[in-house]
């Protein structure tokens, strides 16, 4: 199907897209890997009068380390996320869950910012965002701030970015020698999660951070099983004990796929094996 | 033995790579989208968002005034011209069919109907104007679901006073073909085995990879249509028969198709409307669809309830088999509608022996997008009920579900065999394919194992399911199908060309659109013929071409397009002998046909059938009793169905906490008698294969109780990838059950795997369970559905809400309109 007409305007520079987005204002739409936002035009259920395509900036592409965090750059996109040396070992869990995005091609397009920016709740990347601490950089026309993880996710595809502001980079703070699964659960190898589980620990089991994809509008955190699980020791037992509690206060969709009931039920479940296998057990 | 075995086969057997692949793949082809003609336009559709309305008005000022409109016309616009779209198979004399105009004017009756066309300058100002056409609707209570429709509270079509359209019985006393099934269950019920059941059939969408796509040439000596069709002759016929336009005037190309599954086997509104404008500017149209609007709007398959009692004495034997369907045909009669169901009206009996027999099949219309033919079509039905109530009556006996199978089918020994629903099956070996398959399967260790998980209790259990099919194929004896009131026949039509340079062109009538026929129909007359391969070009699909043909569809091309094609090929043969006598001043009785040559008996002298072309085209010498040329043509109609079968098991792993399931393994061993290419019919295996276990586990096209279809993308009508299946096992019998219907002693395959393996999976994964205390779960066996029927006693939990809508945005332009 064929979208709505637009003019496209492709910036060289933050400084450039984000005067091209104050002059253009709610009729200007931002493109990264086009993944999601391509559809929305296609389906003509967005028609914005231009498009602002980010990949000419190279600055906005990349993986470096600054000292007790990891910054992935928006532009990256989700194969170069789960590739990564430097994801690999202080973001193991990012990496896991990059590798369960969709399929090769859409790895190879989508981007790790443009993801966490479009903020679909079954999208693969929110929860191990959420999980470990994600501090997310947003440029504006005033400059940049840094907004925590649990304060970027505001609802159903809506995140603390402006209308008129660029998500630039996300700062990972390092978990270095964490184990890490992300559990997705599909009926088909392509589709979004069901629900997943995203799950880090430190040792065995010292601390956890387990965070939770589509059992809400938002990705959550399941903190009861969090503190359960805080030096606990990994066995089958406990940690299931613990999972026991991961859909504590989630309040997962209906649909074709699945009652919320269900999806509940499926939270306990994958919890209890995202945490072992993070755990090495 | 056959008239292959005589030969040295070196075509027919061999494992060619398919020569129209390079093209098909690359996509450097003629696709009808790919079609440009000068001065062409472009349509858009405006499409009914209610599933049941009157339209109270259609305003198109604001998208006339759009840039490089050229028309924007509705229903009332249009007169006679239009047509309607047809059903050529009215199952009973007092069948209810509602009037289908392509593009009503007053009322529409299903989401995705057409309501207006707007022809542009391109297809994305045509777009973009067709968002600006004002419809006002008042919108009327939808009927949805087939029990609703049987209660008859909310109507489908008011003026019809019933959503009941037709009631086809078969019964095999009142037929002569058997005993009295009414009998049969009252002794059942005393003094035997009797089973119950409701198995639902759920509605399915064909999903072929090219949307539907029309182009209308009006500017010619004729009209031309390009379609993506599966039968482009049967179109030609339905647009003279309804437009009046005379069938000399009208051309019709199905340029290259890319799949169709049933779903293209169609005469289509879009077709009859993008014809209507091009008539009406004079003036080239084309008409591409888009993939929401194809799962919309292009025909649905399945959706049927079947009400199941099967009666068997203590030990098994069946002594009758009663079925009742309830069968959705939408919002109008498709084309070939109410005979989709009835075409399973013969295959429940299946592979077995049983005594008596009744059928009935009650269609019913719905506001839903209408349905019609999808891969199988009918049969799979009919398989999936019996084969599934066998493993209930294995289970009810306490004996192995191949046992009780064993009990009930016919012995090799005993074909020709006359089956209580009145076909006669020519050949068949159910004791070798199945032998062959628990050989290759590993059967006893698998049932080791899953006899070992039970007793362990392990989280995941094992399930082994069981389907040993035949379907009836290779569509069909013409007579057949006009005491069924078919509006047409069955036969096909083939012609060779013999060229002056000794390259040969065949003409089929068949239409493929991917499975093959070039190479498949290349080989067959390699080798009949005694040319190379490569000197064969495979015509077909265009009417000024293949003026004769009854199309693709229901395992025909081969076993019936085939036979022509020998036919032909033989008719050549014999016309080029006569020459060969004239040339070689020899007896045509002393002449020998071999590897293309006719030689003289006892002597060296011959002649190559490339040079009796050249002969022929030069015409300096020939008989005075013969026309100069060695071409032929012949049509074909068959004498039977044609009977493939096979036995088909499946090990599915159910993880219980869950109710996810994995398949483990996959061994299909199918007898289809001889075989042309063993590639191509390992690639219908494997897709038809996928396509049959997609309706076990993954395809459903839900609508909610509007009547709007929630299952509208990708994002909720699950489709299978490579990456969803496992590496099948694919074997055949050793000495396979030539048919003796046909020359080449072929069986049909194109629909094979889709029909077997669903009611094989289903009953894998009902096995794995089974010990949890259920007995069925209803397709697609969802890890929900799964999951719920063991902790539950409950598979039947629809959660009719759409997927979370991957693709919104929470902000802009979001009309209502938006989503047509
Ligand atoms: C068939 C298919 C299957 C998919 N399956 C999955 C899956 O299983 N799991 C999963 O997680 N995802 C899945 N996706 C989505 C995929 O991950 C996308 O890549 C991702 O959602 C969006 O990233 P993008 O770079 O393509 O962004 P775009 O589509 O270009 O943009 C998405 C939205 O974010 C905004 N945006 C982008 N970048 C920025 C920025 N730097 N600052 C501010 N706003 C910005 C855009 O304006 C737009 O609104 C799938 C997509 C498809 C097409």
């Amino acid at each position: 199907m064929i979208p709505v007409q637009f003019d496209y305007l492709a910036p060289t520079s933050v400084e450039e897209a984000l005067s091209a987005l104050g002059q253009h204002g709610d009729d200007a739409k931002i493109l990264a890997g086009g993944q999601s936002l391509l559809p929305v035009l296609r389906m003509r259920l967005n028609a914005p009068e231009v498009v602002i395509d980010l990949g000419g900036i190279a600055s906005l592409r990349g993986i470096r380390d600054d000292g007790d965090a990891i910054v992935i750059g928006a532009m990256t996109t989700h194969h170069d996320v789960r590739d990564h040396a430097l994801v690999k070992e202080h973001a193991l869990l990012l990496s896991k869950a990059a590798a369960e995005v969709a399929d090769s091609q859409i790895r190879h397009r989508g981007t790790f910012g443009g993801a966490l920016a479009h903020a679909d709740p079954a999208g693969d990347l929110g929860a191990p965002a959420l999980a470990l601490g994600a501090q997310f950089v947003i440029a504006g026309a005033g400059g940049t701030r840094t907004v925590e993880a649990s304060d970027f996710f505001v609802d159903l595809f809506e995140t603390a970015i402006g209308e008129d502001e660029i998500l630039t980079e996300v700062r990972v703070p390092k978990h270095t020698g964490w184990g890490a699964h992300y559990e997705k659960f599909v009926r088909v190898a392509h589709q979004w999660p069901i629900v997943a589980i995203a799950a880090t620990v430190k040792g065995s089991i010292d601390e956890a951070r387990v965070g939770l994809t589509n059992m809400g509008s938002t990705p959550l955190r399941a903190t009861a099983t969090e503190q359960a699980l805080a030096g606990a020791t990994a066995t089958g037992d406990g940690v299931r004990a613990a999972a026991e509690l991961a859909a504590e206060g989630t309040n997962p969709p209906s649909d074709l796929n699945g009652a919320a009931d269900y999806r509940q039920h499926l939270a306990r479940v994958l919890t209890g094996r995202a945490v072992l296998k993070a755990a090495g057990v | 033995m056959t008239a292959t075995q005589d030969r040295p086969a070196a075509e027919i057997g061999k494992d060619r790579r398919r020569k129209e692949d390079q093209r098909l793949i690359t996509g450097r082809t003629r696709w009808t989208d790919n079609i440009t003609l000068p001065g062409m336009l472009h349509l858009a559709m405006v499409r009914s968002p209610f599933a049941h309305a009157t339209i109270t008005s259609v305003d198109v000022e604001a998208a006339k005034a759009s840039p490089n409109v050229v028309a924007v016309l509705s229903g009332k616009d249009f007169g006679d011209e239009l047509g309607v779209c047809i059903n050529a198979w009215p199952i009973t004399p007092d069948q209810k069919t509602p009037g289908h105009s392509p593009m009503p004017a007053d009322r529409v009756a299903f989401a995705g109907e057409i309501v207006a066309v707007v022809v542009a300058r391109s297809a994305a100002e045509a777009r973009d104007a067709a968002e600006l056409v004002d419809v006002e609707y008042d919108e009327q209570p939808a009927v949805i679901g087939i029990k609703n429709a049987l209660r008859d509270e909310v109507l489908a079509h008011p003026d019809l006073g019933t959503n009941k359209s037709a009631l086809w019985v078969f019964d095999s006393a009142e037929a002569g073909t058997g005993s009295d099934v009414e009998a049969a269950i009252e002794t059942a019920r005393t003094d035997g085995i009797l089973i119950e059941r409701e198995y639902r059939q759920q509605r399915l969408i064909p999903a072929f990879m090219e949307p539907r796509s029309v182009v209308v040439d009006p500017t010619g000596e004729q009209i031309t249509m390009w379609s993506a069709t599966q039968i482009p002759h049967i179109l030609r016929f339905a647009l003279a028969a309804t437009t009046g336009v005379p069938e000399s005037k009208i051309r019709v190309i199905a340029p290259d198709v890319g799949g169709g599954f049933g779903g293209k086997l169609q005469t289509t509104p879009e077709e009859w409307i993008a014809w209507a404008v091009a008539r009406r500017l004079s003036k080239p149209v084309k008409y591409t669809e888009t993939r929401s609007e194809s799962l919309m709007a292009a025909h649905h398959g399945r959706d049927q309830v079947q009400t199941l009692t099967l009666a068997a004495d203590k030990e098994g034997n069946v002594t009758g088999f009663k079925v009742h369907l309830d069968a959705d045909l939408g919002a109008y009669i498709a084309v070939v509608g109410g005979g989709v169901p009835v075409l399973g009206a013969f295959m429940f009996n299946a592979i077995y022996k049983f005594p008596s027999y009744r059928f009935e099949c009650q269609t019913v219309l719905t506001n839903t997008t209408f349905t019609d033919a999808y891969r199988g079509a009918g049969r799979p039905e009919a398989t999936y009920a019996i084969e599934r109530i066998m493993d209930e009556l294995a289970t009810e006996v306490g004996v192995d579900p191949l046992e009780i199978r064993e009990r009930n089918w016919i012995k090799h020994e005993e074909f020709p065999f006359t089956t209580v629903a009145g076909l006669e099956y020519d050949t068949g070996n159910y004791e070798a394919a199945t032998a062959k398959a628990k050989e290759s399967f590993g059967y006893d260790a698998l049932r080791a194992e899953q006899k070992e998980r039970r007793e362990r209790g392990d989280r995941v259990q094992l399930g082994i399911g069981v389907s040993t099919f035949t379907e009836m194929c290779g569509l069909a004896p013409s007579r057949v199908l006009g005491s069924l009131d078919y509006g047409a026949g069955g036969w096909e039509h083939a012609s060779v060309r013999m060229l002056a340079t000794g390259k040969v062109e065949i003409v089929t009538g068949a239409s493929a659109h991917g499975q093959g026929h070039e190479t498949a129909f290349s080989q067959i007359v390699a080798d009949r013929l005694g040319v190379p391969f490569e000197d064969v070009e495979v015509l077909h699909g265009d009417t000024q071409i293949a003026h004769k043909g009854l199309d693709t569809y229901g395992s025909r091309s081969l076993v019936v397009g085939g036979e022509a094609l020998v036919k032909a090929v033989d008719k050549v043969i014999d016309k080029a002998k006569h020459l060969a006598a004239h040339l070689l001043e020899a007896s045509e009785d002393d002449l020998e046909y071999k590897g293309g040559r006719f030689t003289v008996a006892g002597t060296d002298q011959g002649v190559a059938i490339q040079e009796l072309a050249t002969a022929a085209f030069a015409a300096h010498n020939y008989p005075e009793d013969m026309e100069p040329s060695i071409d032929a043509e012949a049509t074909y109609d068959p004498v039977n169905f044609n009977y493939p079968h096979g036995t088909h098991l499946c090990a599915m792993e159910v993880d219980t906490e869950t109710g996810a399931v994995k398949m483990r393994k996959y061994t299909c061993c199918d007898d289809i008698g001889t075989i042309i290419n063993p590639l191509i019919v390992a690639g219908q295996i494997h897709g038809g294969l996928v396509q049959g276990i997609a309706q076990a586990l993954w395809e459903e096209a839900v609508h909610d109780d509007a009547g709007t279809l929630v299952s509208g993308s990708f994002v909720d009508y699950l489709l299978p990838t490579a990456a969803d299946t496992i590496s099948f096992d694919v074997v055949h019998t050793d000495d396979p059950s030539i048919a003796t219907t046909n020359t080449l002693g072929t069986k049909g395959v194109g629909e094979a795997g889709t029909i077997a393996s669903t009611p094989a999976v289903v009953n894998a994964v009902v096995d794995a369970v089974r010990h949890l205390g259920v007995s069925d779960i209803q397709m697609p066996c969802t890890p929900e559905r799964v999951w719920r029927a063991i902790h539950a006693g409950d598979g039947d939990a629809p959660t009719p809400e759409t997927a979370m809508p991957h693709f919104r945005e929470g902000a802009l332009n979001q009309d209502e309109g938006a989503g047509q």
